[in-house]
């Protein structure tokens, strides 16, 4: 077998992995990871949070939406190729404000999402990970921590009695 | 398996894996036959739907029931109906999770679904009542040969703006919740095909913690967004009445009016949707008959502001007094469109009522049926709203009635089929319910003992 | 679906010009026709035997070296209507008439026109029309024609012309007249006949009595306070309708002195309308309401009887009125009315002292006035008898339009040779043996008088589309003198008067289109008070006439049926009915009422002979216990082209019903509803104002007081400076448009000019019916008070061309938007028919192309060729407006350019405005405060439509006022209804 990864300890209930996981990190463990079938967010006190922020995105890709919007509007009837309409004038602003904002949420989303991605490492279709023995639970009803490294992390993983331990074969970093 | 009691959400008797068996089976095995024949029937009216499509594009929008002065016709209803339908899946998955009413996790799947197809098809409409439609994509702003751009303070152009970034926005928000469950179809699906398939579908999804988080925050914002954005696209329908100054649609209460409209007629459609379903498929355990309850309240809660609606708009019209405004709410009780008014308050405001019993709200039969009177209720409105107001304008001598043609009703039965037929699609190819919000749902009703 | 086959259907309709069957018939594919066509005035043509060389064609202003394209040559010429001349200038492009307008130089167009002479374009291009002689049916060449006639001519001289008849119109042209008369002469056993369904014999005959000869009346309108008129319709009917528009509109303007009109009418028409007291009865008791007036005026007459309280009250203040204007009154009776009624008008004018002030007495324009009514049945007489040899059909359908107890057709079994020469593949021409196809006014050489004698030439403005014979060609062939060219027959005839054709005067007379000092001389005759007592004695109508009456009135487009297949005039909405396409029963609400029936309820019409079905139409303003249905419809036609003819299928033929004794009126006829319905196309559908005052009113004593009865609209708080200051320079001329509705008639005049300079489709019943009709400019009908006797109001409506459009801030992609000269402007490319444009106009003045109404123009080469060049022919799924003729603006700059000046008022007319009789239209720049619109705009009672939108309408509009008698001030708001719409 090539050199490993790191380990993971496989559980069959929440509240254990939670339990595992607050053991782990008091050891002064940080790079910990958990797998779980669906978010548990009693977890969220535990681990460390991830250092980018989803919201920044969003933030960012809203006002690019806004005021581009706005600003094409205004170019475009104003400046570019101006002409009467109804007896209004050229820069009518209320009449700009939709657009800027189903714009501003169109942007936002799209920002949100791929900030999303980007943080996770995604799309990333081979993954060490998913050579570990019975990894595939994860998505389905057990619960997996990961520890990356070599025997110390096999006793430490150990040491939390869990249902099975897997090796993670490949390189580091299966964060 | 039972019929959980009334009250529950979920049958707290399941194992994690044994729930998610239970959803992802509706999609890899099943009843083979009655899914074809259904999607047999379906795809026929979806050919209809095709052929008047087909004569509106050759022969021209003459085809449908149109004249002056009233030049707009089933084509606007129909954009109207089908998107308020689609709000109602915004609501339930966007909203209602920000919201943390759980109970949406059983039903947001293919309420989201429900709110693409019915999106998309909203969208069509708009193209199809078009005298060229093949130059649609004008309203695009693109550096055109004609140096020309779109007219900004039309409300059309907005309403482009409004529907794409409505159906864009709609299946980003979809796909982001369904990437864990691809995940589980991967892990679950035997053979490879279906695993290569899934496996790139979800993107490689592990279900790391941190990814957990990443995508919460992803989802409760673009829920957020969805909020707003659901708000302001029925907003903007509802200004290309408003901004006119045709005596009917000239009203600024109708933006308001016209999301609780949507929502309204949106949940009605859902229900029709969801009892069947729930049947056919044996889930009655995972959407029981609280999720019915709690949507028929809703329903019922959206009703009632429509009703409020109805009342403040003729009240306004009364108390402002202008001479033309009078004679169109007069008209529409007693002139040629008397038949849409009537059934329009007897429906929205009278149907409505029921759901006020209890019984009604849970025992399915009843509700579907109800549900379905609804929708119709809500089609007439939009009829109502859209055909009587131009008929008798300003000028005497220019009135005129209009009412659709065969291929304008052969048009909205087709556009029926279309969504039916991609539902039943989908609902073979992917989770009917997402499964790892019903797992969280299943954790939390544990951790509460 | 209906729509698909629609398209198709008008295809067939349409489908005229591929290459006819016949030998030797003219090339008719596009390429030589326009080759044909655009060289008319240069290469002699191959089309007709009428050689002609350019210098015979002399255009209206100046004579071109050669045709210019793209630059419109206008022309001088005459158009035939019931044989009397109306004169025209005809707009040609390279070669091609593609408008005619009224000359101003004419009598009796003075520059305007109605819709049958603006269609007459149509009718000139009418796929319908016959493409070649016919023999027994089969094409033939008009050699083979001619061959056939040089036979008959050697049988006739044998005889002396025994059994030889000649059956025209009723005739005023000089040339034509002197062939006749030389034909009769050559042969003179042979006898000349005069037909035409609408003629005016009661005029004729009425004069008889009156004065022991024929006399015609041409009045001074502009000299008369006070107007009567004895039912008939002197604002639409008769040669002189355009005459007498003008002169009554011009004492029509509201002020001390205003014209005050009193109208007896059996039908409503325009004169009723336009009148400030209308009385409605049946057409036979007119009579005993003329006794009743002249008894009042002091005339010794026979006593009427049986007058209502109303009626009496009426004609009390009516004779009141006369009296008081002695010498400024006048006295009409109209053509449906007996010939007493005629002679006592001449009487009752006589003692208003009217001869020489508001009326002339002149001799007749008819070279032959004679009531032809006498003359044809003289004719089917010796048809009958077989005493008729060879007849001779020239431009009429006698088969078809003959009273029924003529028994017409019949009678032409019994004629051994039959000749026809018509525009159409009619009746006649079916049951001919030859069968000529006459070449339209616009393709022939002639002259005809006016209604007071004038004479105008007419010469051809394009090279015969059809292998066709001239109207003089036939007498020419008889006569043995053929080939000749119709032009030198006509020189000839002149050639004392007007020297030769390089002389002068001709040249002069071409040019002007008016024979200088031809108007009959005026003649003093004195009436015959006995005589006329006489004959009003005999006539009936004083006697209760036994209910209901079956009135028979031409239809106000159709005429008597000449004009069944030109699609603008069928599609052209009847000023009163605002129907289209159909003939109908009109009838009064009151008597639908108690028959039970509503619109487009069939009913069946039977006379002891003769039974028709039509559907009903409930008129206001008809009178109670009679019916009126228009001739001219259901005539059976052969179209020249492929397909259908256009006249197939529409309406009902009513002359079976018809019969010498009763050409006008008939009792004694059974109705009953058959309990079907017939689908009519109607384009208004509601009545009533709704207290909406789109016309304002207001009576002369009002505009005396200063009464202001046109307040704008007040302003409207907005979020935007009011008004916008426009971006563009400000210099540019501002166009506006001032409607008059005081002088408006509802002739739609207009409508039918705007279709033609503006390639307007026609859309077809069917298409009308899905309220789809395209005309840019409507004429809306409203109704006030008493639905059985209402106030009929007209008012034109085009697009308002508002400064704050609220068109243009809908459409998503700019198709409309505003010009610097304020128009608000339709770009046909850039539209994507969203139609929210419409959907937001007030006026609702904005047409669809809801489907391909071109296809089948397209179809027809003949019909492309009407196009005006200037105008862009719009394509399937674009919205079209008025543009305030644009296109005429745009040459009116372009000229001004050239010259180097600015714009001068009265530079640009619109097509509306030209054709306008009564110039209730005034068009120009409202930023120049000298102009005649910007003076329009400031009159008092100039209001905008619907001002109260904010909307600043360019168009605005002169409230109508009344000029009631004092005695008759009744007072009536309820508004006029029509129980549908």
């Amino acid at each position: 077998m090539s050199e490993l990864s790191g380990w993971l300890a496989e559980f069959d209930e929440v509240d254990d992995l939670v339990e595992a996981a607050h053991r782990l990190v008091d050891a002064g463990h940080e790079r910990v990871e958990a797998f779980t079938p669906f978010p548990v967010e009693a977890l969220d006190s535990v681990l460390p949070p991830p250092r980018d922020r989803v919201t920044v995105w969003v933030l960012a890709g809203a006002t690019v939406g806004a005021l581009g919007g706005y600003a094409l509007q205004v170019w475009t009837a104003v400046f570019d190729y101006p002409w009467l309409v109804g007896g209004k004038p050229m820069h009518s602003w209320p009449t700009f404000l939709p657009v800027s904002f189903e714009l501003a949420v169109l942007l936002g989303s799209l920002a949100g999402f791929l900030g999303m991605l980007i943080g996770n490492g995604l799309p990333r279709l081979h993954h060490p990970m998913f050579a570990a023995k019975d990894f595939d639970l994860a998505t389905r009803d057990r619960f997996f921590l990961y520890l990356p490294g070599q025997n110390e992390a096999r006793e430490a993983l150990a040491g939390l009695d869990p249902v099975h331990l897997h090796e993670v074969p490949g390189d580091d970093d299966a964060g | 398996m039972a019929e959980p009691q009334r009250d529950a959400l979920i049958d707290t008797a399941f194992g994690y894996a044994s729930l998610g068996e239970r959803i992802a089976a509706t999609v890899l095995s099943g009843s083979r036959t009655g899914w074809l024949l259904l999607l047999a029937g379906f795809t026929t009216l979806s050919l209809l739907f095709l052929y008047t499509i087909m004569l509106v594009f050759t022969v021209g929008v003459g085809v449908l029931g149109l004249n002056i002065p009233v030049a707009w016709g089933f084509p606007i209803v129909n954009v109207v109906w089908w998107l308020g339908i689609g709000h109602a899946g915004t609501l339930i998955s966007a909203i209602l999770v920000q919201l943390r009413q759980d109970w949406r996790n059983s039903v947001n799947r293919f309420a989201e679904a429900m709110t693409i197809f019915a999106a998309g098809i909203a969208g069509l409409f708009p193209v199809l009542h078009l005298g060229r439609p093949w130059f649609a994509y004008w309203l695009v702003p693109y550096p055109a040969t004609m140096e020309i751009w779109p007219q900004w303070r039309s409300p059309l152009v907005w309403d482009f703006f409004a529907i794409a970034t409505y159906i864009t926005v709609s299946v980003l928000f979809w796909y982001t919740g369904l990437v864990p469950d691809l995940a589980t179809m991967r892990d679950r699906a035997k053979p490879r095909w279906a695993k290569r398939i899934y496996g790139v579908l979800c993107l490689g999804w592990r279900g790391a913690h941190s990814h957990w988080r990443r995508f919460r925050t992803a989802y409760l914002v673009m829920a957020a967004l969805a909020t707003p954005l659901v708000v302001s696209v029925h907003s903007v329908i509802a200004l290309d009445f408003a901004t006119t100054i045709v005596p009917g649609y000239h009203s600024e209460m109708f933006p308001p009016y016209f999301v609780a409209g949507a929502i309204f007629s949106g949940f009605a459609m859902v229900l029709t949707i969801t009892i069947p379903l729930r049947r056919w498929l044996r889930l009655e355990a995972v959407i029981t008959t609280r999720h019915l309850d709690i949507m028929a309240k809703t329903m019922l809660a959206a009703g009632l502001v429509v009703v409020y609606a109805y009342l403040v708009e003729h009240f306004v019209i009364w108390y402002v007094g202008d001479e033309y405004e009078r004679y169109m709410a007069l008209n529409r009780i007693l002139g040629p469109y008397a038949c849409a008014w009537w059934g329009t308050m007897a429906i929205n405001a009278g149907v409505t009522q029921l759901l006020w019993s209890k019984r009604i709200r849970t025992s399915p039969a009843i509700l579907f049926c109800v549900a379905i009177v609804l929708n119709v209720g809500m089609w007439l409105e939009r009829y109502l709203i859209v055909l009587s107001s131009p008929h008798r304008g300003y000028l005497p001598a220019a009135w005129d009635t209009e009412s659709g043609t065969m291929i304008d009703w052969l048009m909205l039965l087709g556009s029926l089929g279309l969504f039916f037929a991609l539902l039943t699609l989908l609902l073979r190819w992917i989770p009917a319910v997402s499964i790892y919000e019903v797992k969280e749902l299943l954790h939390e009703r544990r951790e509460e003992g | 679906m209906t729509d698909t086959n629609e398209g198709k259907r008008r295809g067939e309709l349409w489908r005229g010009t591929t290459t006819p069957r016949a030998p030797l018939a003219p090339p008719t594919d596009r390429r030589t026709f326009l080759k044909l066509a655009g060289w008319s005035a240069l290469a002699g043509g191959a089309a007709a035997c009428t050689p002609r060389s350019p210098e015979e064609l002399v255009p209206y202003v100046d004579m071109p070296e050669h045709v210019v394209p793209g630059r419109p040559t206008y022309y001088a010429t005459t158009l035939l209507r019931e044989g009397y001349g109306y004169g025209a200038i005809v707009e040609t492009r390279e070669g091609r008439p593609i408008k005619i307008d009224g000359n101003p130089g004419h009598p009796a167009t003075l520059g305007a026109s109605d819709a049958v002479l603006q269609a007459e374009l149509m009718q000139l291009y009418d796929p319908d029309r016959s493409r070649t002689p016919l023999h027994d049916g089969t094409p033939r060449s008009l050699d083979a024609l001619a061959a056939d006639l040089a036979t008959l001519r050697e049988r006739l001289l044998k005889s002396g012309g025994r059994g030889l008849r000649v059956l025209t119109p009723p005739v005023t042209s000089p040339t034509q007249a002197a062939r006749l008369g030389a034909l009769l002469d050559s042969f003179p056993e042979a006898r000349w006949h005069q037909w035409h369904a609408l003629a005016r014999d009661a005029a004729i005959t009425g004069s008889r009595i009156a004065f022991g000869r024929a006399v015609d009346i041409t009045t001074r309108m502009d000299r008369a306070d006070v107007i009567v008129q004895l039912d008939g319709d002197f604002l639409a009917e008769g040669p002189a309708h355009l005459a007498h528009a003008a002169d009554f509109s011009s004492r029509r303007r509201p002020g001390p002195g205003m014209l005050r009109l009193w109208v007896m009418e059996s039908t409503p028409g325009l004169a009723g309308a336009a009148a400030d007291h209308t009385l409605v009865v049946p057409q036979p008791r007119v009579v005993r309401l003329a006794l009743a007036l002249a008894a009042e005026l002091g005339l010794a007459v026979p006593a009427a009887e049986g007058l209502s309280p109303r009626e009496r009250r009426w004609v009390a203040a009516c004779a009141r009125d006369l009296a008081e204007h002695r010498g400024r009154a006048l006295v009409l009776a109209g053509d449906p009315q007996p010939p007493a009624v005629h002679a006592l008008a001449h009487w009752l004018n006589a003692a208003l002292d009217a001869p020489g002030r508001t009326l002339e007495w002149r001799d007749p324009a008819l070279a032959r006035p004679e009531p032809v009514i006498e003359s044809l049945t003289a004719l089917a007489e010796d048809m009958h008898r077989g005493e008729v040899d060879a007849l001779v059909v020239i431009d009429g359908d006698p088969a078809y339009d003959a009273p029924a107890d003529l028994r017409f057709a019949e009678g032409l079994e019994r004629v051994s040779t039959v000749i026809h020469h018509g525009l159409y593949v009619d009746a006649t021409a079916r049951r001919a043996d030859w069968h000529v196809p006459l070449a339209h006014d616009l393709e022939s050489w002639g002259d005809a008088r006016a209604f007071d004698g004038s004479v105008s030439l007419q010469q051809p403005l394009v090279e015969p589309l059809h292998a066709s014979l001239p109207r003089l060609a036939l007498p020419e062939m008889l006569m043995g003198r053929w080939p000749r060219s119709d032009r030198e027959v006509v020189a000839a005839h002149w050639e004392a008067r007007l020297g030769g054709e390089s002389a002068e005067p001709w040249k002069a007379a071409l040019r002007a289109g008016i024979v200088a000092g031809t108007a009959s001389s005026s003649v003093d005759v004195v009436p015959r008070p006995s005589a006329i007592r006489d004959a009003l004695a005999e006539t009936p109508g004083n006697a209760d006439a036994p209910a209901p009456v079956l009135q028979f009135r031409a239809d106000p487009h159709v005429s008597d049926g000449r004009y069944a297949s030109n699609a603008w005039l069928q599609e052209l909405p009847r000023p009163l009915t605002k129907l289209t396409w159909d003939n109908a029963l009109l009838i009064s609400p009151a008597m639908a009422e108690r028959m039970g029936i509503g619109d487009e309820e069939v009913l069946r019409v039977s006379t002891g002979q003769a039974t028709i079905e039509a559907p009903a139409w409930v008129l206001p303003g008809m009178p109670d216990e009679a019916l009126t249905i228009w001739l001219g419809h259901g005539r059976a036609i052969r179209s020249g082209g492929e397909g259908d003819s256009l006249a197939d299928g529409v309406g009902v033929d009513a002359y079976p019903l018809r019969t010498t004794g009763a050409l006008f009126a008939r009792t004694g006829i059974d109705v009953e509803p058959v309990g079907r319905r017939y689908a009519l196309a109607a384009t208004q559908h509601h009545h009533r104002m709704e207290g909406r005052e789109p016309v304002r009113r207001m009576t002369l004593a009002e505009v005396l007081d200063g009464r202001d009865h046109a307040p704008q609209g007040d302003e409207h708080p907005s979020l935007y400076p009011e008004p916008v200051p426009a971006p563009f320079d400000v210099d540019a001329p501002q166009w506006g448009m001032a409607v008059d509705l005081n002088a408006c008639t509802g002739c739609m005049a207009c409508t039918a000019a705007c279709q033609a300079e503006n390639n307007i489709p026609v859309v077809g019943k069917r298409q009308v019916r899905a309220g789809r009709e395209m005309h840019w400019i409507r004429v809306d009908r409203y109704y006030e008070g008493d639905a059985d006797a209402p106030r009929t109001l007209f008012q034109p409506v085009p697009c308002q061309h508002c400064e704050n459009a609220p068109c243009e801030y809908v459409c998503p992609t700019g198709a409309t938007q505003h010009d610097s000269e304020g128009l608000n402007v339709m770009v046909y490319n850039r539209c994507i028919g969203t139609r929210d444009c419409s959907q937001n106009c007030p006026y609702k003045v904005r047409r669809f192309n809801f489907v391909e109404y071109n296809y089948g123009a397209q179809e027809a080469e003949l019909l492309s060729a009407l196009r005006n060049p200037d105008v862009t022919v719009r394509s399937r799924g674009v919205m079209e407006k008025c543009t305030y003729c644009i296109q005429r603006i745009s040459r009116a700059r372009r000229q001004a350019k050239i010259e180097d000046r600015p714009i001068a008022d009265g530079d640009v007319v619109t097509a509306c405005q030209q054709a306008c009789p009564t110039g209730a239209i005034v068009f120009g720049d409202v930023s120049d405060p000298e102009s005649a619109v910007s003076r329009a705009k400031n009159h008092p009672l100039d209001y905008a439509l619907l001002a109260e939108l904010n909307t600043r309408p360019r168009t605005t509009y002169r409230a109508r006022v009344r000029n009631p008698h004092p005695d008759l001030e009744e007072n009536d708001s309820s508004g006029g209804d029509k129980a549908h719409g």
